[in-house]
């Protein structure tokens, strides 16, 4: 029977380990069809924003209640998973409870700490689940943000319930044991009472050691299954962010938020233009065939990690000035869109041997409207928000930048003040020569 | 006090005297067109007069910085702005420049170094503490503050995209008002809805505008002055005052002009 088991979960570990690995390598190669763009300097200062805002989750405690509730599911993740070391060896060598004779009196502390870990996540997503479903926090309501519809919704919510499912199955599971124990039942290695499972002791009055094992050995399997589950399903949910928070505060823009990305492609044609530079002789102007973006593939690689880390908390949205006057631009759509469009692609190249065939399709006007990046003001608000350093704006800027050069798609009005830039060196229409006429109001 | 000779000396004046100024203050479209916002160009540079700045005006050799298209989108019009007003810049051999525009700022500041423009840009909130900090400025001689709400706009090219936030709030303490901060301020301050090319066209279907949003929230506070340090934001917070009928008990000044005031200029 023991063996049985053995081999099973060998068997699960390596399926889990090997559809994890295809997840991965589908969402890189995808990440890796944007464009090059060199975000190594500085490792020093990278390193300590990403130490301080995914380790430390700086700006999460800015709302301090929600920041602590967080941090207990985060810490525990972080924590209980030494304990998950300890049951994916006990599956492997058949074994139960392999750390507890080597850690002696010091095991009983450990599983405490992680007793506590798992209460504090189990209230944090109790918490979470009522902010969800029964306060109804308005940036998370699909009724009110209609990206949020359907999967993202449900994704919210089924996130929550693994980790609370998760969460009961190891504390009955160590409740169930103790009571194992005190029977003096074999297999059972002595470890004493766990700081909260003993509460839950009277739960088992009564049972059998028959009854108590299959209990045992039931939640056992929907702890560690449901952590296997839980690591597939991560890589296709908006939960994500726990892996990609850190590469993605990493690799954040270290300059000011105010300063837009160059293109030095037009740089040279201008340079040409006012006869700063001659044109190259003979060769033919290297003439990008697309400026700014429409599709992801022109956007960077950074922005299209950034859309697999959001977590569609919707700070950016509850912030946005336009979203709040009730426009259709939502940053965290943009960055949903970006990763829809990302997936779909994935699929492609799935059936494709892993090249990307055109379905005739674009992040912009398939998936983003022109009303949504007009709706802009460039605030950086949404910026600011993100817990995890996601950047929307950089992508609005790059749809409306191929919208404008190359749809040449702008609002009327707008081309309108671009004449006039042009013509009279000034957004509005008057004349340059009246631009110092304002002195004669210095007396 | 001695009348003062105002003087808006240009660059090529400057240069044609073999004179180099302390600065140049770059005036903008809106500081230069703008009817409204001329009163605070010309208040900034009676400020600059009074406090012994020697600087100088480009005149009519100033162009759009190019933000609004690029913002817009249209990187070649803001690059042929860009370059050109660097050609004219580095011809007069300017080394620091002080703006009234938040958005010329980040502009200049953030975006002509990687085209060859390369200078020091300070916003006048920070020069204009500069000023009162040296005792070069100084508020005596006119309206008294003491005690007036007095409420600040945070501009998001000034605030989040260039983290400042402390030097518009310092001159303010400095008129010895009482600064009530809205809601949202700072880091969380909302937009006046004029940013990223906005000023130039219609908002897009909604069930409000932004500068009403944002008019309500600096209401609310009940100071009776709205200090702002742009133009475009003076422009959009004048709309929804007036929007909420509220243009006679309620003032929006620009920082550069309570400071006049506060002087008797």
């Amino acid at each position: 029977m023991e063996i049985v088991q053995q081999i099973i979960f060998a068997a699960v570990l390596g399926t889990v380990g090997w559809l994890v690995f295809k997840r991965i390598k589908i969402i890189r190669s995808t990440i890796s069809l944007g464009k090059s763009e060199d975000r190594t300097d500085q490792p020093g200062k990278r390193f300590s924003t990403m130490m301080r805002i995914a380790f430390g989750q700086k700006k999460m405690f800015d709302r301090p209640l929600i920041g602590i509730l967080h941090f207990a599911v985060y810490a525990g993740f972080l924590l209980i998973n030494v304990e998950v070391l300890e049951i994916v060896l006990d599956g492997l060598l058949g074994k139960h409870r392999l750390f507890a004779p080597m850690l002696g009196s010091f095991y009983r502390f450990l599983i405490g700490f992680f007793e506590f870990l798992a209460v504090g996540v189990l209230l944090a997503c109790i918490i979470f689940l009522i902010r969800r479903t029964i306060l109804k926090t308005e940036r998370l309501q699909p009724s009110r943000h209609r990206e949020m519809n359907g999967w993202p919704a449900l994704d919210g919510k089924v996130i929550l319930i693994f980790e609370i499912v998760l969460m009961i199955a190891i504390l009955t599971m160590n409740a169930a044991d103790i009571v194992l124990q005190e029977m003096g039942s074999a297999h059972y290695t002595i470890t004493g009472d766990f700081i909260f499972s003993k509460f839950l002791k009277p739960l088992f009055t009564g049972w059998n050691e028959t009854t108590l094992i299959i209990y045992e050995r039931f939640a056992w399997w929907t702890h560690i299954l449901g952590i296997f589950a839980f690591a597939i399903y991560v890589t296709y949910s908006k939960h994500l962010h726990i892996v990609l928070a850190f590469p993605n505060t990493y690799f954040a823009r270290l300059i000011p938020k105010g300063e837009m990305q160059n293109m030095p492609e037009i740089t040279k044609e201008v340079k040409i233009m006012l006869g700063l530079e001659n044109a190259p002789e003979g060769a033919e102007n290297a003439v990008p065939d697309r400026f700014g973006a429409k599709d992801v593939t022109d956007l960077s690689w950074k922005n299209l990690m950034d859309a697999y880390s959001c977590t569609e908390c919707g700070r950016c949205t509850s912030a946005c000035p336009a979203n709040i006057t009730g426009k259709k631009l939502s940053p965290r759509k943009i960055m949903m869109d970006t990763r829809d469009r990302l997936e779909d692609i994935g699929r492609i190249m799935q059936v494709n041997d892993g090249k990307f065939v055109e379905d005739g399709k674009s992040l912009m006007g398939d998936y983003i409207s022109q009303e949504e990046i007009l709706a802009c003001t460039t605030c950086n608000a949404c910026v600011q928000e993100c817990p995890i350093l996601i950047n929307p704006l950089d992508i609005i800027l790059q749809l409306r930048r191929h919208q404008v050069m190359d749809e040449s798609k702008a609002p009327g009005s707008w081309n309108a003040m671009f004449q006039n830039m042009e013509t009279n060196q000034a957004p509005w229409k008057f004349s340059p020569g009246d631009r110092f006429n304002w002195a004669e109001g210095v007396k | 006090m001695a009348e003062i000779k105002y003087k808006v000396p240009t660059m090529a004046e400057m240069a044609a005297s073999n004179e180099t100024p302390e600065i140049l203050f770059w005036v903008g479209c809106a500081g230069s067109f703008d009817d409204r916002y001329k009163k605070v160009t010309v208040a900034f540079a009676k400020i600059l007069n009074q406090a012994g700045v020697k600087f100088a005006v480009l005149g009519t050799e100033e162009s759009c910085t190019g933000d609004p298209a690029r913002r817009a989108g249209n990187e070649f019009t803001f690059q042929m702005l860009a370059m050109s007003n660097i050609q004219v810049l580095d011809m007069y051999g300017v080394k620091k420049i002080v703006t009234a525009c938040p958005h010329c700022f980040n502009t200049l500041k953030n975006e002509y170094p990687e085209l060859g423009g390369k200078y020091e840009v300070i916003h006048h909130s920070e020069y204009l503490q500069q000023l009162i900090n040296e005792g070069r400025v100084r508020i005596e001689g006119g309206e008294s503050f003491k005690g007036r709400k007095i409420t600040f706009h945070d501009s998001c090219y000034l605030g989040r995209a260039n983290n400042v936030y402390e030097a518009p709030r310092h001159v303010l303490e400095a008129l010895d008002a009482d600064l009530v901060e809205m809601k949202r301020s700072k880091v969380k301050g909302l937009c006046c809805g004029a940013g990223g090319g906005q000023m130039f066209k219609e908002p897009e279907a909604g069930k409000k505008d932004v500068n009403i949003e944002r008019i309500e929230e600096a209401l609310a506070t009940g100071a009776d002055t709205i200090a702002v340090a742009c133009p475009f934001c003076i422009v959009m917070m004048t709309d929804g005052l007036k929007n909420k009928e509220k243009e006679d008990s309620v003032k929006i000044y620009d920082l550069a002009e309570l400071i006049a005031q506060a002087e008797g200029l």
